[in-house]
Protein backbone atom coordinates (compact mmCIF):
# COMPACT_ATOMS: atom_id res chain seq x y z
CA UNK A 1 0.00 0.00 0.00
CA UNK A 2 1.19 3.49 -0.80
CA UNK A 3 1.45 5.85 2.10
CA UNK A 4 -0.92 8.33 2.79
CA UNK A 5 -2.31 10.61 5.32
CA UNK A 6 -5.25 9.86 7.33
CA UNK A 7 -8.12 12.32 9.06
CA UNK A 8 -10.94 11.17 10.60
CA UNK A 9 -14.02 14.03 9.27
CA UNK A 10 -16.47 14.99 12.12
CA UNK A 11 -18.82 16.29 9.91
CA UNK A 12 -20.30 15.83 6.08
CA UNK A 13 -19.18 19.51 4.97
CA UNK A 14 -15.45 18.89 7.01
CA UNK A 15 -15.18 15.65 5.28
CA UNK A 16 -16.00 17.20 1.54
CA UNK A 17 -13.58 20.18 2.23
CA UNK A 18 -10.96 18.00 3.17
CA UNK A 19 -11.10 15.55 0.54
CA UNK A 20 -10.99 18.47 -1.93
CA UNK A 21 -7.77 20.19 -0.87
CA UNK A 22 -5.84 17.17 -2.01
CA UNK A 23 -5.23 16.45 -5.39
CA UNK A 24 -5.56 12.65 -4.63
CA UNK A 25 -7.79 12.49 -1.75
CA UNK A 26 -10.25 9.54 -1.04
CA UNK A 27 -13.51 8.89 1.12
CA UNK A 28 -13.30 5.70 3.38
CA UNK A 29 -16.71 4.33 4.69
CA UNK A 30 -16.91 0.49 5.38
CA UNK A 31 -13.06 0.36 3.13
CA UNK A 32 -14.31 -2.93 2.02
CA UNK A 33 -13.19 -2.32 -1.97
CA UNK A 34 -11.08 0.72 -1.51
CA UNK A 35 -8.75 -1.38 0.79
CA UNK A 36 -8.88 -4.14 -1.48
CA UNK A 37 -7.81 -2.43 -4.58
CA UNK A 38 -5.43 -0.01 -2.56
CA UNK A 39 -3.25 -3.08 -1.65
CA UNK A 40 -3.05 -4.20 -5.13
CA UNK A 41 -1.87 -0.02 -5.25
CA UNK A 42 -4.80 0.46 -8.05
CA UNK A 43 -5.86 2.78 -5.87
CA UNK A 44 -2.87 5.11 -4.54
CA UNK A 45 -4.88 8.19 -2.75
CA UNK A 46 -2.17 10.54 -1.14
CA UNK A 47 -5.38 11.24 1.51
CA UNK A 48 -7.77 9.09 3.55
CA UNK A 49 -11.06 11.10 5.09
CA UNK A 50 -12.72 8.60 7.45
CA UNK A 51 -16.73 9.72 6.89
CA UNK A 52 -17.27 7.02 9.32
CA UNK A 53 -17.96 9.36 11.96
CA UNK A 54 -19.86 12.11 10.32
CA UNK A 55 -23.84 10.98 11.06
CA UNK A 56 -25.69 10.10 7.83
CA UNK A 57 -26.34 6.85 9.26
CA UNK A 58 -30.30 6.90 9.54
CA UNK A 59 -33.29 5.33 7.84
CA UNK A 60 -35.87 8.09 7.72
CA UNK A 61 -39.51 8.45 5.56
CA UNK A 62 -39.99 11.31 3.42
CA UNK A 63 -42.93 13.25 3.40
CA UNK A 64 -43.63 12.61 -0.11
CA UNK A 65 -44.24 8.41 1.56
CA UNK A 66 -40.18 7.57 0.46
CA UNK A 67 -37.33 6.61 1.72
CA UNK A 68 -34.49 8.34 2.81
CA UNK A 69 -31.23 6.27 3.18
CA UNK A 70 -28.46 7.93 4.77
CA UNK A 71 -24.78 7.53 2.87
CA UNK A 72 -23.40 5.26 5.90
CA UNK A 73 -26.09 3.20 6.28
CA UNK A 74 -24.94 -0.32 6.53
CA UNK A 75 -25.72 -2.93 3.70
CA UNK A 76 -26.95 -4.84 6.26
CA UNK A 77 -28.84 -2.58 8.28
CA UNK A 78 -30.38 -1.83 4.98
CA UNK A 79 -31.37 -4.87 4.21
CA UNK A 80 -33.17 -5.62 7.79
CA UNK A 81 -34.55 -2.27 8.02
CA UNK A 82 -38.34 -3.04 8.43
CA UNK A 83 -39.47 -0.34 5.98
CA UNK A 84 -37.81 -1.49 3.67
CA UNK A 85 -38.77 -5.27 4.04
CA UNK A 86 -42.06 -4.51 3.75
CA UNK A 87 -42.44 -1.64 1.31
CA UNK A 88 -39.14 -2.21 -0.44
CA UNK A 89 -38.16 -6.02 -0.78
CA UNK A 90 -36.81 -5.93 -4.14
CA UNK A 91 -33.67 -3.75 -2.43
CA UNK A 92 -33.60 -6.27 1.23
CA UNK A 93 -33.32 -9.17 -1.81
CA UNK A 94 -30.51 -7.86 -3.72
CA UNK A 95 -28.83 -6.29 -0.74
CA UNK A 96 -29.30 -10.10 0.80
CA UNK A 97 -28.01 -11.90 -2.34
CA UNK A 98 -24.45 -9.70 -2.49
CA UNK A 99 -21.37 -10.45 -0.75
CA UNK A 100 -20.76 -12.03 2.63
CA UNK A 101 -22.60 -11.27 5.64
CA UNK A 102 -19.23 -9.92 7.00
CA UNK A 103 -18.91 -7.32 4.19
CA UNK A 104 -22.25 -6.29 4.60
CA UNK A 105 -21.99 -5.73 8.26
CA UNK A 106 -19.36 -3.01 7.11
CA UNK A 107 -20.16 -1.86 3.38
CA UNK A 108 -22.17 1.38 2.80
CA UNK A 109 -24.69 2.33 0.89
CA UNK A 110 -22.90 5.32 -0.66
CA UNK A 111 -19.56 2.71 -0.97
CA UNK A 112 -22.08 0.16 -2.73
CA UNK A 113 -22.85 2.56 -5.54
CA UNK A 114 -19.10 3.48 -5.87
CA UNK A 115 -17.51 0.10 -5.80
CA UNK A 116 -15.42 -0.71 -8.88
CA UNK A 117 -15.92 -3.25 -11.58
CA UNK A 118 -14.46 -7.20 -10.60
CA UNK A 119 -12.75 -7.19 -14.41
CA UNK A 120 -9.71 -9.56 -13.85
CA UNK A 121 -7.62 -7.27 -15.56
CA UNK A 122 -8.22 -4.13 -13.78
CA UNK A 123 -6.95 -6.00 -10.70
CA UNK A 124 -4.06 -7.50 -12.66
CA UNK A 125 -1.38 -4.23 -12.65
CA UNK A 126 0.62 -6.81 -15.05
CA UNK A 127 -2.07 -6.37 -17.82
CA UNK A 128 -3.35 -3.41 -19.66
CA UNK A 129 -6.52 -1.80 -19.06
CA UNK A 130 -8.00 1.43 -20.14
CA UNK A 131 -9.99 1.58 -17.03
CA UNK A 132 -6.65 1.64 -14.54
CA UNK A 133 -4.13 2.88 -16.54
CA UNK A 134 -5.91 5.13 -19.74
CA UNK A 135 -4.32 4.21 -23.17
CA UNK A 136 -3.24 0.89 -22.18
CA UNK A 137 -5.48 -1.10 -24.29
CA UNK A 138 -7.61 -3.42 -23.03
CA UNK A 139 -6.82 -7.42 -22.06
CA UNK A 140 -10.53 -8.04 -21.26
CA UNK A 141 -11.48 -7.62 -25.34
CA UNK A 142 -9.33 -10.82 -26.16
CA UNK A 143 -9.30 -12.03 -23.07
CA UNK A 144 -11.09 -14.50 -20.25
CA UNK A 145 -14.34 -12.02 -20.56
CA UNK A 146 -17.07 -14.46 -19.06
CA UNK A 147 -18.42 -12.03 -16.71
CA UNK A 148 -18.10 -9.10 -18.81
CA UNK A 149 -20.44 -6.42 -19.88
CA UNK A 150 -22.66 -7.18 -23.66
CA UNK A 151 -24.63 -3.89 -23.57
CA UNK A 152 -23.25 -0.13 -23.24
CA UNK A 153 -19.48 -1.16 -23.61
CA UNK A 154 -17.20 0.59 -26.22
CA UNK A 155 -14.23 -0.64 -27.88
CA UNK A 156 -12.26 0.81 -24.73
CA UNK A 157 -13.59 -1.41 -21.72
CA UNK A 158 -16.12 -4.26 -21.69
CA UNK A 159 -16.36 -4.11 -17.50
CA UNK A 160 -19.52 -5.20 -15.85
CA UNK A 161 -20.89 -3.04 -12.87
CA UNK A 162 -20.85 -5.67 -9.78
CA UNK A 163 -23.62 -4.16 -7.84
CA UNK A 164 -26.42 -5.85 -6.86
CA UNK A 165 -28.05 -2.77 -4.54
CA UNK A 166 -27.39 -0.49 -7.43
CA UNK A 167 -29.77 -2.45 -9.91
CA UNK A 168 -32.89 -2.43 -6.92
CA UNK A 169 -31.79 1.39 -6.38
CA UNK A 170 -32.29 1.85 -10.52
CA UNK A 171 -35.29 -0.23 -10.79
CA UNK A 172 -37.05 1.85 -7.82
CA UNK A 173 -35.81 5.29 -9.43
CA UNK A 174 -33.28 6.58 -6.45
CA UNK A 175 -32.00 10.04 -6.14
CA UNK A 176 -28.53 10.14 -4.91
CA UNK A 177 -28.21 13.06 -2.43
CA UNK A 178 -24.75 15.72 -2.64
CA UNK A 179 -23.12 18.13 -1.09
CA UNK A 180 -19.96 20.01 -2.55
CA UNK A 181 -16.86 21.58 -0.74
CA UNK A 182 -18.58 25.10 -1.24
CA UNK A 183 -21.71 24.04 0.49
CA UNK A 184 -24.02 23.30 -2.31
CA UNK A 185 -26.08 20.27 -2.44
CA UNK A 186 -27.09 18.25 -5.99
CA UNK A 187 -30.16 15.64 -6.61
CA UNK A 188 -29.40 13.59 -9.33
CA UNK A 189 -31.04 11.06 -10.47
CA UNK A 190 -29.20 7.48 -10.35
CA UNK A 191 -30.00 6.84 -14.19
CA UNK A 192 -27.80 10.18 -14.80
CA UNK A 193 -25.12 8.97 -11.84
CA UNK A 194 -23.28 6.53 -14.03
CA UNK A 195 -21.00 7.19 -17.22
CA UNK A 196 -21.01 4.53 -19.87
CA UNK A 197 -16.96 3.77 -21.14
CA UNK A 198 -16.84 5.71 -24.45
CA UNK A 199 -13.25 6.37 -24.63
CA UNK A 200 -13.07 7.50 -20.80
CA UNK A 201 -13.64 4.57 -19.12
CA UNK A 202 -11.91 5.77 -16.35
CA UNK A 203 -14.88 8.53 -15.36
CA UNK A 204 -17.28 6.08 -13.70
CA UNK A 205 -19.91 8.59 -12.30
CA UNK A 206 -20.75 12.49 -12.43
CA UNK A 207 -19.31 13.22 -8.58
CA UNK A 208 -17.10 15.91 -8.94
CA UNK A 209 -13.58 16.57 -6.66
CA UNK A 210 -14.99 16.75 -2.92
CA UNK A 211 -18.32 15.99 -3.84
CA UNK A 212 -19.94 13.75 -0.68
CA UNK A 213 -22.98 11.40 -1.67
CA UNK A 214 -25.14 11.98 2.00
CA UNK A 215 -27.67 10.07 1.29
CA UNK A 216 -29.99 8.10 -1.72
CA UNK A 217 -33.81 8.99 -1.52
CA UNK A 218 -36.17 6.09 -2.95
CA UNK A 219 -39.90 7.47 -4.07
CA UNK A 220 -43.14 6.39 -2.48
CA UNK A 221 -43.00 1.92 -2.61
CA UNK A 222 -44.84 0.99 -6.26
CA UNK A 223 -47.30 -1.17 -6.44
CA UNK A 224 -46.58 -4.78 -7.80
CA UNK A 225 -45.02 -7.82 -6.85
CA UNK A 226 -41.25 -6.90 -6.44
CA UNK A 227 -38.69 -9.80 -7.29
CA UNK A 228 -34.80 -10.06 -7.88
CA UNK A 229 -33.45 -12.89 -9.22
CA UNK A 230 -29.45 -13.27 -9.09
CA UNK A 231 -28.19 -16.18 -11.56
CA UNK A 232 -23.70 -16.88 -10.45
CA UNK A 233 -21.86 -19.25 -10.44
CA UNK A 234 -21.82 -20.40 -7.17
CA UNK A 235 -25.51 -20.26 -4.68
CA UNK A 236 -24.07 -17.72 -2.15
CA UNK A 237 -21.04 -14.92 -2.15
CA UNK A 238 -20.26 -14.67 -5.77
CA UNK A 239 -20.96 -11.65 -8.38
CA UNK A 240 -23.99 -11.82 -10.61
CA UNK A 241 -23.75 -13.10 -14.01
CA UNK A 242 -27.28 -11.94 -14.90
CA UNK A 243 -29.67 -10.10 -12.41
CA UNK A 244 -33.02 -9.02 -12.82
CA UNK A 245 -35.06 -6.41 -10.43
CA UNK A 246 -38.60 -6.73 -11.15
CA UNK A 247 -41.67 -4.77 -10.52
CA UNK A 248 -44.78 -6.81 -11.82
CA UNK A 249 -48.27 -5.83 -11.56
CA UNK A 250 -51.57 -8.04 -10.98
CA UNK A 251 -52.08 -7.95 -15.06
CA UNK A 252 -48.74 -9.22 -15.55
CA UNK A 253 -47.26 -5.86 -16.84
CA UNK A 254 -43.28 -5.38 -15.74
CA UNK A 255 -40.56 -3.00 -14.96
CA UNK A 256 -37.24 -4.36 -15.13
CA UNK A 257 -33.27 -3.33 -14.24
CA UNK A 258 -30.75 -5.83 -15.07
CA UNK A 259 -27.10 -6.78 -12.94
CA UNK A 260 -24.03 -8.38 -15.12
CA UNK A 261 -24.78 -7.12 -18.40
CA UNK A 262 -22.98 -3.62 -18.87
CA UNK A 263 -21.27 -0.61 -17.16
CA UNK A 264 -24.04 0.48 -15.24
CA UNK A 265 -27.08 -1.04 -13.83
CA UNK A 266 -29.03 -1.23 -16.97
CA UNK A 267 -32.56 -0.14 -17.75
CA UNK A 268 -34.47 -0.01 -21.24
CA UNK A 269 -37.32 2.26 -20.20
CA UNK A 270 -38.78 1.07 -23.60
CA UNK A 271 -39.68 -2.55 -21.96
CA UNK A 272 -41.93 -1.39 -19.32
CA UNK A 273 -45.29 -1.91 -19.00
CA UNK A 274 -45.00 -4.86 -21.17
CA UNK A 275 -45.78 -8.46 -20.47
CA UNK A 276 -44.40 -10.94 -22.77
CA UNK A 277 -41.15 -11.72 -21.78
CA UNK A 278 -39.71 -12.38 -25.74
CA UNK A 279 -40.88 -9.13 -26.76
CA UNK A 280 -38.77 -7.61 -23.33
CA UNK A 281 -35.88 -9.60 -24.67
CA UNK A 282 -36.00 -8.35 -27.46
CA UNK A 283 -36.24 -4.50 -26.42
CA UNK A 284 -33.44 -5.44 -23.60
CA UNK A 285 -31.07 -6.90 -25.75
CA UNK A 286 -31.41 -4.73 -28.70
CA UNK A 287 -27.09 -4.07 -29.55
CA UNK A 288 -26.05 -6.54 -27.06
CA UNK A 289 -22.66 -8.19 -28.17
CA UNK A 290 -21.09 -11.11 -26.71
CA UNK A 291 -17.25 -11.08 -26.54
CA UNK A 292 -16.90 -14.75 -26.64
CA UNK A 293 -16.05 -15.74 -23.45
CA UNK A 294 -19.59 -13.98 -22.20
CA UNK A 295 -21.98 -15.13 -25.31
CA UNK A 296 -23.59 -17.13 -23.14
CA UNK A 297 -25.42 -14.32 -21.30
CA UNK A 298 -27.50 -13.49 -23.86
CA UNK A 299 -29.89 -16.38 -24.47
CA UNK A 300 -29.42 -16.35 -20.46
CA UNK A 301 -30.76 -12.82 -20.19
CA UNK A 302 -33.84 -14.25 -22.04
CA UNK A 303 -34.45 -17.39 -20.22
CA UNK A 304 -34.07 -15.31 -16.59
CA UNK A 305 -36.68 -12.71 -17.68
CA UNK A 306 -39.07 -15.51 -19.01
CA UNK A 307 -38.52 -17.08 -15.83
CA UNK A 308 -38.90 -14.22 -13.92
CA UNK A 309 -42.46 -13.65 -15.44
CA UNK A 310 -43.30 -17.30 -15.04
CA UNK A 311 -42.46 -17.23 -11.66
CA UNK A 312 -44.70 -13.79 -10.63
CA UNK A 313 -47.66 -15.40 -12.69
CA UNK A 314 -48.28 -18.46 -10.91
CA UNK A 315 -47.61 -17.02 -7.24
CA UNK B 1 1.38 15.39 8.96
CA UNK B 2 4.24 14.00 7.15
CA UNK B 3 2.99 10.80 5.01
CA UNK B 4 5.01 8.23 6.91
CA UNK B 5 3.65 9.77 10.14
CA UNK B 6 2.88 7.33 12.81
CA UNK B 7 -0.80 7.79 14.70
CA UNK B 8 -0.93 7.18 18.29
CA UNK B 9 -4.63 5.85 19.11
CA UNK B 10 -6.11 2.92 21.57
CA UNK B 11 -8.26 0.23 21.29
CA UNK B 12 -10.50 -2.20 23.51
CA UNK B 13 -9.20 -5.61 22.28
CA UNK B 14 -11.10 -8.35 24.72
CA UNK B 15 -11.78 -6.09 27.46
CA UNK B 16 -8.36 -4.44 27.61
CA UNK B 17 -7.49 -1.33 26.75
CA UNK B 18 -4.78 -1.49 24.44
CA UNK B 19 -2.53 1.78 22.79
CA UNK B 20 -0.98 1.62 19.67
CA UNK B 21 1.64 3.84 17.64
CA UNK B 22 0.86 2.47 13.93
CA UNK B 23 1.47 3.55 10.26
CA UNK B 24 -1.68 4.28 8.94
CA UNK B 25 -1.66 1.79 6.40
CA UNK B 26 -2.04 -0.95 8.89
CA UNK B 27 -5.28 -3.28 9.20
CA UNK B 28 -7.00 -4.59 12.17
CA UNK B 29 -6.04 -7.58 11.36
CA UNK B 30 -2.00 -7.33 11.34
CA UNK B 31 -2.33 -4.57 14.33
CA UNK B 32 -3.91 -7.64 16.22
CA UNK B 33 -1.40 -10.23 14.66
CA UNK B 34 1.77 -8.19 14.47
CA UNK B 35 1.18 -5.46 17.27
CA UNK B 36 -0.61 -6.67 19.90
CA UNK B 37 0.69 -10.82 19.96
CA UNK B 38 -3.10 -11.65 19.20
CA UNK B 39 -2.35 -14.31 16.06
CA UNK B 40 -5.48 -16.79 16.53
CA UNK B 41 -6.88 -14.24 13.83
CA UNK B 42 -5.28 -15.38 10.99
CA UNK B 43 -4.46 -14.01 7.31
CA UNK B 44 -5.93 -16.25 4.75
CA UNK B 45 -6.30 -14.26 1.31
CA UNK B 46 -5.90 -10.34 2.74
CA UNK B 47 -8.58 -9.54 0.49
CA UNK B 48 -11.57 -10.57 2.34
CA UNK B 49 -12.37 -13.56 0.45
CA UNK B 50 -11.93 -16.12 3.03
CA UNK B 51 -12.87 -14.64 5.90
CA UNK B 52 -10.27 -16.05 8.32
CA UNK B 53 -9.80 -13.04 9.65
CA UNK B 54 -12.86 -12.65 10.94
CA UNK B 55 -13.55 -10.64 14.51
CA UNK B 56 -16.35 -8.90 15.78
CA UNK B 57 -16.38 -5.19 16.40
CA UNK B 58 -18.67 -3.63 18.97
CA UNK B 59 -20.41 -7.37 18.62
CA UNK B 60 -20.65 -7.23 14.92
CA UNK B 61 -18.34 -9.81 12.37
CA UNK B 62 -16.23 -7.83 9.89
CA UNK B 63 -13.49 -8.80 7.70
CA UNK B 64 -10.49 -7.16 9.88
CA UNK B 65 -8.06 -7.60 6.78
CA UNK B 66 -10.18 -5.00 4.96
CA UNK B 67 -10.40 -1.71 7.47
CA UNK B 68 -7.67 0.21 9.01
CA UNK B 69 -6.60 -0.70 12.44
CA UNK B 70 -6.95 3.37 13.31
CA UNK B 71 -10.47 3.19 11.75
CA UNK B 72 -11.51 1.52 15.46
CA UNK B 73 -10.05 4.28 17.53
CA UNK B 74 -12.59 3.66 20.79
CA UNK B 75 -14.47 0.34 19.13
CA UNK B 76 -14.37 -3.24 21.18
CA UNK B 77 -12.92 -5.75 19.21
CA UNK B 78 -13.36 -9.37 19.71
CA UNK B 79 -11.23 -11.99 18.71
CA UNK B 80 -10.84 -15.88 19.35
CA UNK B 81 -8.75 -15.10 22.06
CA UNK B 82 -11.41 -13.70 24.48
CA UNK B 83 -12.40 -15.47 27.33
CA UNK B 84 -15.80 -14.27 28.67
CA UNK B 85 -18.09 -14.61 25.84
CA UNK B 86 -20.08 -17.74 26.25
CA UNK B 87 -21.40 -18.08 22.58
CA UNK B 88 -17.96 -17.76 21.65
CA UNK B 89 -16.84 -20.52 24.82
CA UNK B 90 -19.88 -22.56 23.73
CA UNK B 91 -18.86 -22.45 20.23
CA UNK B 92 -14.86 -23.79 20.38
CA UNK B 93 -16.68 -26.58 22.14
CA UNK B 94 -19.01 -27.31 19.64
CA UNK B 95 -16.36 -27.51 17.29
CA UNK B 96 -13.82 -29.54 19.08
CA UNK B 97 -16.71 -31.97 19.62
CA UNK B 98 -18.33 -32.62 16.03
CA UNK B 99 -14.41 -32.14 14.32
CA UNK B 100 -15.69 -29.19 12.83
CA UNK B 101 -12.04 -28.81 11.44
CA UNK B 102 -9.19 -30.60 9.93
CA UNK B 103 -6.37 -28.44 9.94
CA UNK B 104 -7.78 -25.56 11.73
CA UNK B 105 -6.47 -22.63 10.01
CA UNK B 106 -9.68 -21.08 9.31
CA UNK B 107 -11.11 -21.82 12.91
CA UNK B 108 -10.97 -19.00 14.46
CA UNK B 109 -12.93 -16.56 11.52
CA UNK B 110 -15.22 -19.51 11.24
CA UNK B 111 -15.94 -19.14 15.39
CA UNK B 112 -16.18 -15.40 15.44
CA UNK B 113 -18.73 -15.46 12.85
CA UNK B 114 -20.70 -18.09 13.85
CA UNK B 115 -20.72 -15.57 17.17
CA UNK B 116 -22.29 -12.94 15.32
CA UNK B 117 -24.21 -14.38 12.86
CA UNK B 118 -26.03 -16.38 16.21
CA UNK B 119 -26.29 -12.24 17.13
CA UNK B 120 -28.28 -11.54 13.66
CA UNK B 121 -30.28 -14.35 13.51
CA UNK B 122 -31.49 -13.21 17.18
CA UNK B 123 -31.88 -9.82 16.14
CA UNK B 124 -34.15 -10.93 13.33
CA UNK B 125 -31.39 -10.60 10.54
CA UNK B 126 -33.00 -12.11 7.17
CA UNK B 127 -30.74 -14.00 4.81
CA UNK B 128 -30.27 -14.71 1.03
CA UNK B 129 -32.27 -17.97 1.83
CA UNK B 130 -35.26 -16.61 4.19
CA UNK B 131 -38.75 -17.18 2.42
CA UNK B 132 -40.50 -14.40 4.09
CA UNK B 133 -38.92 -10.90 4.19
CA UNK B 134 -41.95 -9.76 6.80
CA UNK B 135 -41.39 -12.47 9.40
CA UNK B 136 -39.56 -10.94 12.47
CA UNK B 137 -37.02 -13.88 12.31
CA UNK B 138 -36.12 -16.86 10.45
CA UNK B 139 -36.23 -20.66 11.50
CA UNK B 140 -32.86 -21.72 12.15
CA UNK B 141 -31.78 -24.26 9.56
CA UNK B 142 -28.51 -25.89 7.69
CA UNK B 143 -29.68 -24.36 4.76
CA UNK B 144 -29.67 -20.53 6.72
CA UNK B 145 -26.32 -21.61 8.31
CA UNK B 146 -25.11 -22.36 4.94
CA UNK B 147 -26.32 -18.93 3.61
CA UNK B 148 -25.17 -16.93 6.72
CA UNK B 149 -21.78 -18.74 7.19
CA UNK B 150 -20.83 -18.49 3.09
CA UNK B 151 -18.52 -15.82 3.88
CA UNK B 152 -15.88 -18.25 5.55
CA UNK B 153 -14.01 -20.65 3.49
CA UNK B 154 -12.80 -24.10 4.35
CA UNK B 155 -10.10 -25.25 1.99
CA UNK B 156 -10.69 -28.72 3.81
CA UNK B 157 -14.26 -29.02 2.92
CA UNK B 158 -15.05 -29.47 7.30
CA UNK B 159 -18.43 -27.83 6.38
CA UNK B 160 -20.78 -30.27 7.45
CA UNK B 161 -19.08 -30.98 11.16
CA UNK B 162 -18.77 -27.26 10.87
CA UNK B 163 -22.94 -26.68 10.34
CA UNK B 164 -23.28 -29.29 13.35
CA UNK B 165 -21.06 -27.33 15.35
CA UNK B 166 -23.00 -23.78 14.95
CA UNK B 167 -26.44 -25.72 14.89
CA UNK B 168 -25.39 -27.40 18.43
CA UNK B 169 -24.02 -24.22 20.11
CA UNK B 170 -26.79 -21.48 18.90
CA UNK B 171 -29.19 -24.25 20.59
CA UNK B 172 -27.12 -23.87 24.20
CA UNK B 173 -28.82 -22.44 26.65
CA UNK B 174 -26.65 -20.01 28.22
Amino acid sequence: MKPFSYMRAAGPAQASAAAANEQDAKFIAGGTNLLDLMKLQIETPDRLVDINHVGLDGVAETQEGGLRIGALVRNAVLAAHPSVRRKYAVLSRALLAGASAQLRNRATTAGNLLQRTRCYYFYDTTKPCNKREPGSGCAALGGFNRIHAVLGTSEHCIAAHPSDMAVAMMLLGAVVETLRPDGGTREIPLEQFYKLPGDTPEREHVLERGELITGVVLPPPPDGRQVYRKVRDRASYAFALVSVAAIIDADGKSRLAFGGLAPKPWRVAGADGMSDPDAIADAVLAGAVGHGGNDFKIPLTRRVIRAVLRDAGSA
Amino acid sequence: MALTDVVEFSLKVNGQARELALDPRTTLLDALREHLELTGSKKGCDHGQCGACTVLVNGTRINSCLTLAVMHEGDEVTTIEATDDAVLSALQAAFVEHDGFQCGYCTPGQICSAVGMIAEFAAGMPSHVTEALEQDRAAMSDLEIRERMSGNICRCAAYPNIVRAIAQAAETPR
